[in-house]
């Protein structure tokens, strides 16, 4: 028999009940189209996490500065990270144990109504602060090398701790008291990203900040280009402290690929088992047609028989129909399911992931559901002896 | 001498039952090319039983059925297979044509089994309708056409591929007396062209145009 004349047969037997080839198609388009959705779906969101993983932490390097007899790390030694290839920016930091709980105020006019006494944090930083922390001055502005060369008295406020100080503009230069000094409220920092923390904190220049335990770095922070952090938390420590490296401890992100990983694995042994059991029901319901159009189909069995065809040829052909009903819900299934990730997709604002093996294997599987759906009807159409099929 | 096309000996078909039933009994029968037999006999006796033997589409308890020269009863299935769709064609009272399918269709059907090429199954299946006188209605699906044109249709796809032998069950049971003549005729000029034909009918027009009738009785034959 020419495969010519197999297909033929096979495709003439479903286009003569097309309703019912389309209905039986429905069980494997739902399977397939669960399938895609799940795996689509899952590879998009576990994309998204891994990609906001990668943004926040994956170029986030710190350098802690330990204790010391004498300043590991200097305030003008952050510039040399700065330099280095990789580095996006980079800002030093001094917090102490002294300065963490200080009593802050926005002035010294006394409002019975409201308490304007804060108790706040007091951090001092080098000048490139805002840009190490992925924020922005909401008001105002940073202090810069010339404020810190003057010993200018100013601060700058993280949004939150001006809020609680009640201070939202700067037009007539606020002033706040931290104990009894008095600072010129120059800028206010927010949308941080990263150290969160020091949006309510209030901001001094190293110069001003030795008067609260805060001369000496304790903290670098560094971002680093997509790529770059393993590099640059080897380098940083050598060019903040040439000598000294190995006192410093440095905090470099984990391997971005094995969180991928441990996302979609568990999303996915989930949503797998559920496209399965949708792509089982599919082919149960492939079988039990095939097994109806058999019994139907009889005489045209028995007819065949007696034109010379053989049992496999008869096999061949009800296997090929259930193969191709299982093929065409596959199609359909892989076009449904990728249109609805591409729709979830813009409903949630996230970047498809399509992943091209899927796009072939759905269709290729929703085949094999069809071939294993047919085996049985097949064999009973096979098996059936020529005279009893035509009496 | 030329091999007959059929030569059964000592044919003996039993199914199993309690008792068991003797279908035929001890069978002997020679046809000859291009002869035109008729098998009749009462409901029950053995008729269609035979020609599933003569069809090959069942194998005998005993005895051998020697088609075309072939000693079939010591053949396997798949050759058997072979043998059938290559030397035998089958008119059936119940035409059984694909009714999705055309005339053309249902007539090139034959072919699909066999080994031939599919080159040129198209114009040989058009021939075929010429033969039978369809040639007007090569397009139409068999639903929408009368009872002598499918049976007509029936032929033409049996006249596929040449066979040496047309078996015929009843081939006017479903046929209006009009009908019956129209196959009746055609039968004539196939058998005038060598073709062999072997028909079982109950009806006496049937069996009166055959050149020669043989009467099967509780299993065994006998020449009229
Ligand atoms: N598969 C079977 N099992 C048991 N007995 C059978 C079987 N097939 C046929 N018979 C018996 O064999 C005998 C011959 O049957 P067959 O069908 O050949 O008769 P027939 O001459 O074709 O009758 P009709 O004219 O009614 O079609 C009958 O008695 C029938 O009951
Ligand atoms: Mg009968």
């Amino acid at each position: 028999m020419h495969p010519r004349d197999l297909l033929n047969e096979a495709m003439a037997g479903l286009l003569a009940r097309p309703v019912r080839s389309v209905l039986t198609t429905l069980g494997t388009v739902l399977g397939i189209t669960t399938l895609v959705v799940t795996l689509g779906v899952a590879a998009t969101a576990g994309n998204q996490i891994v990609g906001r993983f990668d943004e926040l932490t994956a170029t986030s390097v710190t350098v802690e500065v330990p204790e010391n007899p004498f300043p590991l790390v200097d305030w003008a030694d952050v510039g040399r990270v700065t330099r280095l290839r990789g580095v996006v920016s980079a800002a030093a930091l001094a917090e102490s144990d002294q300065s963490a709980n200080l009593s802050v105020r926005s002035n010294d006019v006394v409002d019975p109504t409201r308490v304007t006494d804060q108790t706040l944090t007091v951090v001092a930083s080098s000048p490139g602060l805002p840009a190490a922390v992925k924020g922005r001055m909401v008001e105002g502005r940073y202090f810069d090398a010339g404020h810190i060369a003057r010993g200018d008295r100013v601060v700058v406020l993280g949004r939150h701790a001006a809020d609680m100080l009640g201070i939202t503009r700067l037009e007539r230069a606020p002033a706040v008291f931290i104990g009894t000094q008095a600072y010129t409220v120059i800028g206010v920092l927010g949308d941080l990203k990263r150290e969160k923390s020091l949006a309510s904190a209030v901001m001094l220049p190293p110069a001003v900040g030795k008067r609260y335990g805060l001369g000496t770095v304790t903290r670098v922070l560094v971002n680093t280009g997509l790529g770059a952090a393993e590099l640059i938390a080897r380098q940083a420590p050598a060019a903040l402290s040439p000598g000294n490296e190995a006192l410093l401890q440095v905090i470099s992100p984990s391997s971005p690929t094995r969180a991928r990983d441990a996302v979609e694995g568990d999303v996915n042994a989930l949503f797998l088992i559920l496209g399965l059991v949708s792509l089982v029901v599919g082919a149960v319901g492939i079988a039990n047609v095939t097994l109806v159009t058999v019994m139907e189909r009889i005489a045209e069995i028995g007819l065949r028989r007696a034109l010379g065809a053989a049992r496999r040829h008869i096999a061949a052909q009800f296997l090929l129909e259930s193969t191709l009903t299982g093929l065409t819900g596959g199609v359909v299934g892989a076009s449904v399911g990728i249109v609805v990730v591409v729709a979830v997709c813009a409903a949630k604002q996230w970047t498809p992931v399509l992943d091209v093996r899927l796009a072939v294997m759905a269709p290729a599987a929703g085949a094999v559901v069809g071939l294993l759906a047919g085996l049985y009807p097949a064999l009973r159409a096979a098996r059936m002896e020529p005279v009893n099929a035509l009496r | 001498m030329p091999e007959p096309v059929i030569l059964l000996d000592d044919l003996t078909k039993e199914f199993p039952a309690d008792p068991p039933v003797r279908a035929l009994s001890a069978i002997d029968l020679r046809v000859e090319r291009s002869d035109y037999v008729a098998i009749v006999g009462p409901s029950g006796s053995g008729k269609s039983t035979l020609l599933n033997m003569l069809g090959l589409l069942d194998r005998p308890t005993s005895g051998g059925y020697r088609l075309d020269g072939i000693e079939t009863t010591t053949l396997k299935d798949s050759a058997r297979t072979t043998v059938r769709g290559s030397r035998i064609g089958f008119v059936f009272q119940s035409f059984h044509l694909l009714p999705h399918r055309s005339v053309l269709e249902n007539v090139m059907l034959a072919e699909v089994y066999g080994r031939g090429s599919r080159r040129g199954r198209r114009e040989r299946a058009l021939r075929a309708l010429e033969r039978v006188r369809l040639s007007h209605r090569v397009g139409f699906l068999p639903g929408r056409m009368s009872g002598g044109e499918r049976q007509r249709a029936a032929i033409a796809r049996a006249l596929m591929g040449e066979p040496a032998l047309l078996l015929c069950d009843e081939p006017t049971g479903n046929l209006d007396s009009r009908n019956t003549h129209a196959v009746l005729d055609l039968f004539d000029e196939l058998r005038a062209q060598g073709l062999t034909i072997v028909v079982i009918t109950h009806e006496n027009e049937v069996s009166e145009r055959a050149a020669r009738r043989v009467r099967i009785t509780d299993g065994t034959l006998a020449e009229e």
